[in-house]
């Protein structure tokens, strides 16, 4: 085994710059806070890149096979001589993707944020956080302790509320990201108690040992776990359900993703980063690091395969009728991350059932680059017409030619058109899910159509519709002709956008099946034609469709909105999710637990706290005479005191 | 040597009566400086009593003569930062009488 212990690095720059922004940024480094934290990104890239050269290409293949190597391991907290917190870092195939996923989406984040974001006021904390942010992910995908990641996952939850709250002058900003720290709180408690279900049946939180006593049918744990049962299921279900609920807060399934939506509420180069391309796809990278135990368990794969499903479907239903792009690109997400989901609740653990597994993550990998690159896109039309609604928009590709090239290819590439990205990753998903269950290969084909519908809905919404683009920069009475003749926006906008176009090209060629498999041994893959035919046609169909209403503003699209009637305003009012939430929360939890709980606090916790006070307060009041300030009276007391013990001790305590 | 003619209760009550000189002096009198000679007469008696003790039941030891050495010793010391204390006190308050510096009380 080689030294990759250079790996702790990675995390350990930007934890560097956030300590450095945050405690000097805003008063002297603001000039160069951006390249600060950028240049100290790309060095953790670099470092990535050549970690995952070493890993896949050098080092990490012992005799055919992946290894997982703990490159680091440090223990912190010990309660019984087995069941610990570490703090370690686990070297695998997935983790080795991960991190060469967030650094480079990261850093090109970081980049197009020194254009998006210029002149703001707070600019160096803006990057302190992304900083703080970065940190935790790498954190969170190293971890080697199921307990780390807890802890990395609280961390990415902070600095995404942070982030989601930037604009903390705005209440929409403020609402939405208490939103989306309480919700995914409460899922994080489903996650806590599903670690201590693993760890207490377990006898140890380290990741590598949990799988190994789980997976073996005859040890001592997985009969006791399994043994044990709560309202019909075992134990070993509800910790893997409990855990997956954390991983469905974090990655916005149903019914636990009202928060991503209105996080887009943050700086829109953070929406890419954290609620696109890295923290959402905490949850499906949670399930795929735990996947060993979680192949051990039908009833909690399927749950993982149903809500998965179910959300994707969900998500891009409700994106066909949204007109803030950024709230059609977050369901979107929520879409993708629920194929993902249920590609690895169909996969089995090792060899060719395993190619769901393989699949999810090969759609993480290329998801988060045209994802991302979807979002920068919208980041840079916003930045252009300040606004997030469409109606705002239409006309611009020829105000902004790069943009809408590279927002064309990242359609494309989630569109799944050959040869784009999205294409090989979403093929590979369809196919696993027809070989293992044909309700949720129709599920999928249906949503990969609509997900060409709506996205091609925005793409022409934005960059075709309207024929007069420049009516709407004649804004003058805003005062922004200075920001209308700006054009696309400075060089490092640009430049994101055209190497995220190039990655959702090319990274559909990256040999997948060969690197990251379930069990480390490359899986043979290979695209079928006639396979391919169906849901590659049925993209292209709704892509025709979204043509033929959206291209020109023609009022079809108007009708046709008609025609579906409720369901359309439902699916533009989110099916009333938010509402049920709200009628549960008001109505229920409030008045009938919310309401007793505070007047118990208020009067009998409180009343007793009061009591103490009070008689402590009246005792002191008494008493106080004793400190008079007189030196003197202070010796005599002391002599007193000295003259009683004596007595004490030589006459009555013999 | 005839130090034996003197008994042992005698040097004792000498050096009671001393200490409770002394006592008296620290609880009545308002002056720092009267005060800090009264601590000074208390640690004499102590002194007195080290010393009587040592040479009545341990004549062949030296103990209680280092530890009225060592007294001596952090009287002195103790009389300089009292001193310096006092001075401070003056400097503020313009007086050295207790009664005017009773500040610190609730």
């Amino acid at each position: 085994m080689s030294n990759y212990f250079y790996i702790l690095w990675i995390p350990l720059l930007p934890l560097a710059t956030f300590v450095i922004l945050g405690l000097f940024g805003r008063k002297y480094l603001s000039a160069i806070a951006g390249l600060l934290g950028t240049a100290s990104l790309f060095s953790s890239t670099v470092l990535s890149f050549v970690a995952a050269n070493q890993y896949f290409f050098v080092d990490g293949k012992v005799n055919g096979v992946f290894q997982k190597i703990v490159a680091f391991k440090f223990t912190w907290l010990e309660f019984s001589p087995n069941v610990s917190i570490d703090l370690g870092m686990i070297i695998d195939p997935i983790s080795v993707m991960m991190l060469v996923v967030v650094t480079s989406v990261s850093l090109m984040v970081h980049v197009f944020s020194l254009g998006y974001m210029k002149g703001e006021e707070r600019f160096a904390t803006y990057y302190a956080f992304l900083s703080l942010f970065t940190f935790s992910m790498l954190g969170l995908i190293l971890s080697s302790n199921i307990f780390q990641v807890y802890m990395f996952w609280e961390l990415v939850g902070v600095s995404s509320f942070l982030l989601i709250s930037y604009y903390f002058n705005k209440p929409s900003a403020v609402a939405a990201s208490k939103k989306a720290f309480i919700v995914t709180r409460f899922a994080d408690l489903g996650f806590l108690i599903g670690i201590l279900i693993l760890g207490f049946y377990g006898g140890t939180l380290d990741i590598g040992l949990l799988i190994e006593r789980f997976t073996s049918v005859n040890s001592a744990q997985y009969i006791s776990i399994t043994g044990a049962s709560f309202l019909g299921a075992s134990m070993l279900t509800w910790g893997l359900t409990l855990l997956f609920i954390g991983g469905a807060g974090k990655s916005a399934m149903f019914p636990l993703h009202i928060w991503l939506p209105d996080a887009m509420e943050g700086p829109t180069p953070v929406s890419a980063l954290i609620h696109a391309a890295t923290m959402v796809v905490a949850g499906v990278y949670l399930v795929a690091r735990m996947f060993p135990i979680f192949s051990m368990d039908e009833a909690a794969l399927h749950i993982v395969t149903y809500v998965g499903a179910a959300s994707a479907l969900f998500a891009a239903v409700i994106a066909c009728t949204q007109t803030d792009i950024k709230r059609v690109l977050a369901y979107s997400t929520m879409s993708q991350i629920g194929y993902m989901m249920f590609a690895l609740g169909i996969s089995k653990n090792g060899g060719e059932q395993g190619l769901g597994y393989m699949a999810s993550m090969f759609h993480l990998f290329t998801h988060a680059f045209f994802k991302s690159l979807l979002f920068l896109g919208a980041g840079a039309v916003i930045h252009m017409v300040h606004s997030n609604e469409m109606k705002d928009m239409g006309g611009l590709r020829k105000l902004m030619p790069i943009t809408h090239i590279a927002f064309l290819i990242a359609c494309l590439a989630i569109a799944g058109i050959p040869p784009f990205a999205g294409f090989f990753s979403k093929e590979e998903i369809l196919t696993a899910a027809f070989h293992e269950n044909k309700i949720i290969y129709g599920i999928a084909l249906f949503t990969a159509a609509l997900t060409s519908f709506y996205m091609f809905r925005l793409y022409f919404n934005i960059f075709w519709s309207k024929e007069a683009p420049a009516a709407n920069h004649a804004q003058a009475d805003h005062g922004q002709e200075a920001h209308a003749s700006h054009g696309e926006g400075p060089w490092v906008m640009k430049l994101p956008l055209l190497i995220l176009a190039a990655c959702a090209v090319g990274v559909g060629f990256v040999p997948f099946s060969q690197l990251v498999t379930s069990d480390g041994k490359a899986l043979e893959t290979h695209i079928d034609i006639v396979f391919s035919i169906a849901p590659v046609v049925l993209s292209v169909l709704a892509i025709l469709l979204a043509a033929r209403f959206y291209k020109n503003q023609n009022g079809r699209s108007d009708k046709m909105a008609a025609a579906f009637g409720g369901l359309y305003t439902a699916a533009y009012k989110k099916f009333y999710v938010d509402e049920v939430y709200i009628f549960i929360t008001k109505k229920i939890v409030f008045p009938f637990i919310g309401q007793p709980i505070a007047w118990a606090d208020r009067n009998i916790v409180d009343g007793f706290m009061l009591l103490l006070a009070k008689i402590t307060a009246k005792i002191s009041e008494s008493i106080k005479g004793l400190q008079s300030g007189k030196v003197q009276n202070y010796a005599l007391y002391f002599f007193g005191g000295v003259a009683a013990l004596s007595i004490l001790f030589i006459y009555i305590w013999k | 040597m005839n130090m034996q003619e003197i008994p042992l209760t005698q040097i004792l009550f000498v050096s009671t009566a001393l200490f409770f000189i002394g006592m008296y002096g620290l609880f009545t009198r308002r002056n720092l400086i009267t005060m800090l000679m009264s601590i000074e007469l208390m640690l004499n008696s102590v002194n007195i009593n080290f010393i009587a003790f040592n040479k009545y039941l341990f004549p062949d030891k030296l103990d209680g003569l280092f530890f009225t050495l060592f007294i001596i010793t952090i009287a002195a010391a103790e009389a300089a930062v009292a001193i310096a204390i006092i001075i401070n006190l003056y400097r503020s308050h313009n007086s050295i009488d207790v009664e005017d510096a009773t500040e610190m009380k609730y």
